[in-house]
């Protein structure tokens, strides 16, 4: 097999590099911060043609990175839990500029309590902020995903910033084989930038101007909301020539042993490739189980997912984050891509687990499909699932103990 | 100033207009005022990064008044907004994807609130990095947009939204003005200067000499604003006049940390001169008059005169301390 062994942060930066990006605003932060160092090393060696500068915040680093997308640079940056929190206000700037600039997220659970390891709290925290979202599920997707995000985000029908995530340390820190395509190849499939109205002597311009009236607002935000919308189009093209190119196919969402599935997972991320293990299993002890998994979550892939999940018996939304009060995050959306599409699955199942990078047995995520065999001979109502293993439970009861002084 | 300038008097103010006429600004406001000043001097290539604040709303889409580039930002990170600008137009030139004459002065426009309070880390980063850009403050001493509330920079004794006079503290803000002007410099900002509108010659040369030197040049305007201060709006220059002959606006440069005061009263008119020609100072005076809190302002004033004089060789004739 071609390839070298890259980890999921390499992965990011050799992207960058090789789309040919302008300006690298940066800051650090774990579990990203390999990117940034990576990229700094190849701008101080004369290897990637680009300026890379280090601001005293996310904040700032997002500002920066709007602010030159507008000037007509090609910007990429990165970023990961807090520091993408922290950044927030600009996240929502940054799209209403219609500035199509590419953040990497590499995702790592929010404090308080403070944790390294990754879920998707974070990244689903920017669901809002008009940024096109994808998300990775190996290294090599790292690779693929951020230059497919330039051509979405550069596309005149979009013109929206694009966010791509990645697991931290179980992506972030992971060596995997990684096919870097050729430099003349990639600029065949992204060709330089050209921005539209672009911050210029000869031709001034007002970027950001407040707006006092209600209706004109409502006019830019439903604008907005077009042109995500329509960002599906665009990728789904975008994927083509890169499928012509470089031979891996990328749809909005990817389907496996779903021919004949009857109970399907949905999930997204690193993860997912326990939930194909976890298909297999299934399928070894001769049940019709299957994946779906979300590469796209902004625009909400709702057509490509119904279309996939009409007609099974069962389908479970495996949530890697938690709203607290409410449950998983992605389950009220699959649920609503449901609601008026005939045969949809009957069952339909909340599950939560991951949270902080925990670690998932194959006996865990083979649990699902036992729940919603379960519920659907009514062995069970369709209650959520919190994924935890007893003996985890009595460690953290044990440290809960330890911390309030008890022998 | 020793170096040549092209500013001796006042008639020497370029005519060029890069703000039309009619914007959305109060009548009166220092803040717009030092922007059009400003911008003779800068000539037309300037792009202006806003942080939130009264000027935010100077280009309320469709319109703006200005012939040149704006972007707004967000409250806490125009100086950010100005490094992402300088560099692209740096980066682009240099890949010759932008000829030079596309080249820009870049300046950051904002109010006090944010260049003494939420916006001060951002400025410190841009100060830190040696980022070539200018950076203009209106002050008008709180956060006028939102109704007068105190910042850092609304000084001892003035009331406020947030720091009304009560029974208990009849003196509204207990906090002295800080310092920004030397918390720059302290930064190692190349060049810091302060600037009032009603001494346009001494304003011109400012921004002019802030023009032959690379790095950061940061500008506080003291920007009267009749809505939060309290007075008729006919007198804003006036009373800005008033605070540098009261001494209270020292007008002053900073080169590479080199200290000059570049008008220098002869002798201060007293401070209650400027305070009771405004509202937010009322209280100080009636119904009684507050001459502890008075005094602590003159006094303070007088010191620093007699600080500066006797580091830069001149004598100031301090206002009696009644």
């Amino acid at each position: 097999m071609k390839g070298t062994l890259l980890t999921g942060n390499a992965a990011a930066a050799s992207a960058a590099r090789l789309a040919r990006v302008d300006y690298v605003p940066a800051y650090p932060i774990t579990p990203q911060t390999e990117i940034i160092e990576t990229i700094a090393d190849w701008v101080r060696e004369g290897t990637m043609d680009a300026k890379f500068v280090q601001l005293e915040s996310e904040h700032s680093m997002m500002t920066a990175a709007g602010t030159a997308s507008l000037t007509g640079a090609r910007v990429f940056t990165a970023t990961s839990s807090q520091g993408l929190l922290y950044a927030m206000e600009m996240l929502y700037n940054v799209s209403g500029w219609r500035a199509p600039m590419v953040l990497v997220n590499v995702s790592r659970g929010l404090a308080a309590p403070i944790v390294l390891e990754p879920d998707h709290n974070d990244v689903l925290a920017a669901r809002d902020s008009g940024f096109v979202q994808l998300h990775s599920e190996t290294c090599q997707e790292v690779a693929d995903l951020v230059l497919l995000a330039y051509r979405v985000a550069e596309d005149r029908r979009v013109m929206l910033p694009a966010l791509v995530n990645l697991d931290g340390f179980y992506l972030s820190f992971t060596r995997e084989r990684v096919v870097l395509p050729e430099q003349k190849e990639v600029d065949k499939f992204l060709p330089a930038y050209d921005p539209p109205h672009p911050v210029r002597a000869t031709k001034a311009v007002a970027k950001g101007s407040a707006v006092m009236e209600g209706f004109v607002y409502s006019y830019f935000r439903y604008n907005m909301h077009a042109a995500a919308l329509r960002a599906k189009k665009a990728f789904s093209e975008a994927a083509r020539d890169y499928r012509e190119l470089f031979g891996r196919d990328y749809g909005p969402v990817e389907g496996y042993r779903l021919d004949d599935a009857e109970y399907v997972l949905v999930m997204s991320n690193s993860f997912t490739t326990l939930g194909r293990q976890a298909v297999n299993r299934m399928r070894e002890r001769g049940v019709p189980a299957g994946l779906l998994k979300l590469r796209m979550v902004r625009p909400f892939p709702s057509e490509e997912l119904a279309a996939l999940l009409r007609g099974r018996k069962a389908a479970a939304v495996f949530d890697q984050n938690l709203s607290p009060g409410s449950g998983g995050i992605l389950f009220p959306e699959v649920a609503a891509s449901m609601y008026h599409v005939k045969g949809r699955p009957e069952t339909l199942l909340p599950v939560v687990g991951g949270l902080g990078g925990k670690q998932l047995t194959s006996d865990e995520m083979t649990s699902i499909f036992e729940e919603m065999i379960a519920v659907r001979r009514g062995e069970k109502a369709p209650e959520p699932m919190f994924l935890m293993r007893s003996e985890e439970l009595a460690k953290a009861k044990k440290a809960v103990a330890l911390a309030e002084g008890e022998p | 100033m020793a170096t040549a300038t092209r500013f001796r008097t006042l008639k020497d103010m370029p005519s060029d207009e890069y703000l039309t006429p009619g914007n959305t600004m109060c009548a009166g406001c220092g803040g717009i005022l030092a922007v059009r000043i400003f911008h003779k001097v800068l000539g037309p290539n300037v792009t202006w990064v806003n942080a939130a604040g009264c000027m935010t709303i100077a280009v309320s889409y469709p319109l703006s008044p200005l012939k040149s580039n704006w972007i707004y930002t967000a409250f806490a990170s125009a100086p950010a907004g100005a490094q992402g600008v300088r560099d692209a137009l740096d980066v682009l030139m240099a890949k010759g994807k932008l000829p030079a004459s596309e080249d820009m002065k870049v300046v950051v426009v904002t109010g006090d609130g944010a260049a003494y309070d939420i916006g001060f880390q951002s400025a410190a980063g841009a100060i830190d990095r040696r980022l070539d850009f200018y950076y203009l403050c209106y002050d008008n001493e709180a956060y006028g947009n939102t109704g007068f509330q105190m910042s850092s920079s609304t000084p001892f004794g003035s009331a406020s939204k947030t720091t009304p006079p009560t029974a208990a503290n009849p003196i509204g803000n207990t906090h002295r003005k800080m310092d920004l002007f030397e918390v720059w410099r302290a930064q190692n900002a190349p060049y810091v200067a302060t600037l009032s509108n009603s001494h346009g010659v001494d304003f011109l040369k400012k921004v002019e000499k802030g023009g032959t030197i690379r790095g950061p040049k940061m500008y506080i305007d003291f920007a009267a604003c009749p809505t939060g201060w309290g007075f008729d709006p006919k007198d804003s220059i006036e009373l800005e006049k008033l605070a540098v002959q009261t001494g209270i606006w020292p007008l002053k440069e900073s080169v590479d940390g080199v200290v000059r005061h570049t008008v220098v009263p002869r002798s201060l008119l007293p401070v209650k001169e400027y305070l009771t020609k405004q509202e937010r100072f009322a209280h100080l005076f009636e119904p009684t008059e507050r001459t502890e809190a008075i005094r602590t302002i003159q006094e303070s004033v007088n010191s620093y005169w007699a600080v500066a004089g006797a580091k830069e060789g001149f004598a100031v004739k301090a206002a009696e301390v009644t």
